[in-house]
């Protein structure tokens, strides 16, 4: 088993953070897992992305070559790698165009707004959509999902970062009940 | 023994290792993609008792390591190319008066300001011959976030032991990448320490040491007086310009290392034995280039891989026994074919070797080295 996970975005949203967390959970649960990052000069905006291979055995190259799951948080980002997607799954926000069409299923669903207006913080979005990408995958247990959040997010913001993630694991239940 | 599963960093790695071994100073300046060591040493060494100075600039970092470590204590800082050319005059200082101290060089792509966020292995001849002179140098190349730490250690190791710089040779897939990495209970290593003399009476700094032939260094500061000058020296410390003086200093300097080279020789092989075709790689390239030898197996192709660990001394008589079963070489590396030249020297003679270079920022593909392992073929 290999499955590769390639979250991309905007710098500052969080995905190189829910990446990692990703891969920590999936470590929990057992299995081998290696993050990597490509990222801009810039602090803030620029284009981000984080990549996350889980396998159960050894992991000789670590980016994704064809990756399993995409999460585009912005339209540059769908644009940049979800036209390129030859199987799996996209994930984006609700607010992403989907423009030209992908060749492989689009799963859209409210990211953004969940954390903003459910949650109250935009900032938090990033843990939303891990909760997504792991419900949706089932690639990590939630509750090596909620130890991984736990350890790597910043003191004193634990409880938001797991309302986040109970967010984002509804969204997948909620994504895959339709399907 | 205790082992810890972690989730870590290659930057990570390296400073963890680092602490491990008795890192006690750490004199940087941050630059990226090699910053993360910085942080973690401002956050961690003041808990072990060390110290960390942000300096203004690598010319500074370098040389505040240098004087850590003439004091006795274990020394090291961390850059990128741009930091890493900065500190060359002070390697050469540091390889002349036999001051041990570790560098790592997290690569990035250039010359000069480049792509700061891409990685690159550009610096492999910069790592050996940045600094004017023949000089002793050592080299180490990690291919994986658990060979950071290992490398790492091992580059105090080799430090402290032979009284040379070490230079960590990582680049920014390696130092940023993540991984999961079991690290064996810290108790199981053994710190390096340097030989130090046992008299202050009749002590002599540059004598070569009847115990392997690198001189017993003395702290400054423990009562030992002893002259160090980037001027070539005598045994006793003291400058000279007689031929005879130069000739038997820079001789055991430099042999010291080179005389060791395959000693020294660090690497990872796979089907070499039968190949008809090897690729060499290093670093984060020869991930991508395993997983397109072990492709090529699968398909019935005879493809061996040889990634060395220790890039200098390069280790020229295990390269060409290693090699000696290929018919031809390739080569993928990210710059335009620097460690090919050194592939070429010790076992180009008697078949091609040839070159699969990158400079675009972008590590390889594995199915870019299949590619060129089936047109090589």
């Amino acid at each position: 088993m290999r499955v590769e996970f390639r979250l991309s975005g905007s710098g500052g949203q969080g995905l190189l953070l829910a990446g990692i967390v990703l891969a920590e959970a999936a470590i929990r649960d057992g299995k081998n897992a290696v993050q990597t990052q490509s990222y801009g000069p810039e602090a803030r905006g620029g284009s981000s992305k984080a990549e996350v291979v889980i396998a159960d055995g050894d992991i000789d190259y670590p980016k994704a070559t064809a990756p399993d799951f995409l999460l585009a948080l912005t339209s540059d980002a769908y644009r940049s790698y979800g036209l390129s997607m030859k199987k799996g799954i996209i994930i984006t926000d609700s607010t992403v165009k989907i423009d030209p069409p992908a060749g492989v299923p689009v799963v859209a669903l409210p990211i953004l707004e969940t954390a903003s207006k459910k949650l109250g913080r935009a900032v938090v979005a990033n843990i939303v959509a891990l909760g997504v990408l792991g419900g949706i995958s089932g690639i990590a247990s939630p509750k090596a999902l909620k130890e991984a959040v736990r350890s790597r997010v910043p003191k004193g913001t634990e409880d938001l970062n797991l309302a986040a993630l109970e967010e984002g694991l509804a969204l997948a239940a909620q994504a895959k009940a339709a399907h | 023994m205790v082992e810890k599963v972690r989730l870590m960093q290659g930057n990570e790695a390296c400073t963890m290792a680092a602490i491990a071994a008795g890192l006690e100073f750490y004199a940087g300046y941050p630059i990226t993609p090699s910053t993360e060591i910085a942080e973690m040493c401002s956050e961690e060494l003041p808990k072990v008792g060390g110290k960390f100075i942000q300096m203004e600039d690598e010319i500074g970092s370098i040389s505040a390591c240098i004087g850590a470590s003439l004091t006795g204590a274990k020394a090291m800082t961390a850059t990128s190319g741009p930091g890493f050319s900065l500190m060359q005059e002070a390697i050469g200082y540091a390889s002349l008066c036999e001051i041990p101290l570790v560098i790592i060089d997290v690569q990035r792509v250039g010359p000069s300001t480049g792509m700061p966020t891409s990685p690159a292995q550009g610096d492999v001849m910069q790592a050996r011959w940045g600094t004017h002179g023949d000089h002793p140098i050592i080299a180490l190349a990690p291919g994986n976030v658990k060979e950071c730490y290992e490398l790492t250690f091992r580059a105090f190791e080799l430090s402290e032991k032979y009284r040379v710089p070490v230079i960590v040779l990582t680049d920014e897939v390696i130092g940023h990448m993540r991984e999961k990495v079991v690290l064996p209970d810290p108790g199981s290593y053994k710190i390096p320490m340097r030989a130090m003399p046992q008299n202050p009476a009749g002590y002599k700094p540059y004598a070569a040491d009847p115990n392997g032939g690198v001189p017993l260094m003395a702290p400054f500061g423990m009562g030992y007086r002893w002259h160090c000058t980037g001027l070539f020296h005598d045994e006793n410390g003291a400058p000279s310009s007689k031929p005879a003086v130069a000739s038997v200093l820079m001789r055991r300097l430099n042999l010291k290392v080179e005389n060791r080279a395959d000693d020294l020789a660090d690497y990872f092989a796979e089907g070499l034995e039968d190949c008809d075709l090897a690729v060499v790689s290093f670093g984060s390239s020869a991930m991508a280039a395993l997983s397109a030898v072990r492709r090529a197996r699968s398909e019935g192709y005879k493809v061996g891989m040889f990634r060395p660990k220790t890039i200098w001394p390069f280790p020229t008589a295990t390269v060409r026994r290693l090699l000696a079963p290929a018919k031809r070489i390739l080569v993928p590396e990210m710059n335009l074919g620097q460690l090919a030249l050194e592939i070429e020297r010790a076992a180009g003679c008697e078949r091609p070797v040839i070159r699969l270079g990158k400079v675009n920022g972008e590590l390889f593909h594995p199915d870019e080295v299949f590619a060129a392992i089936k047109e090589a073929l």
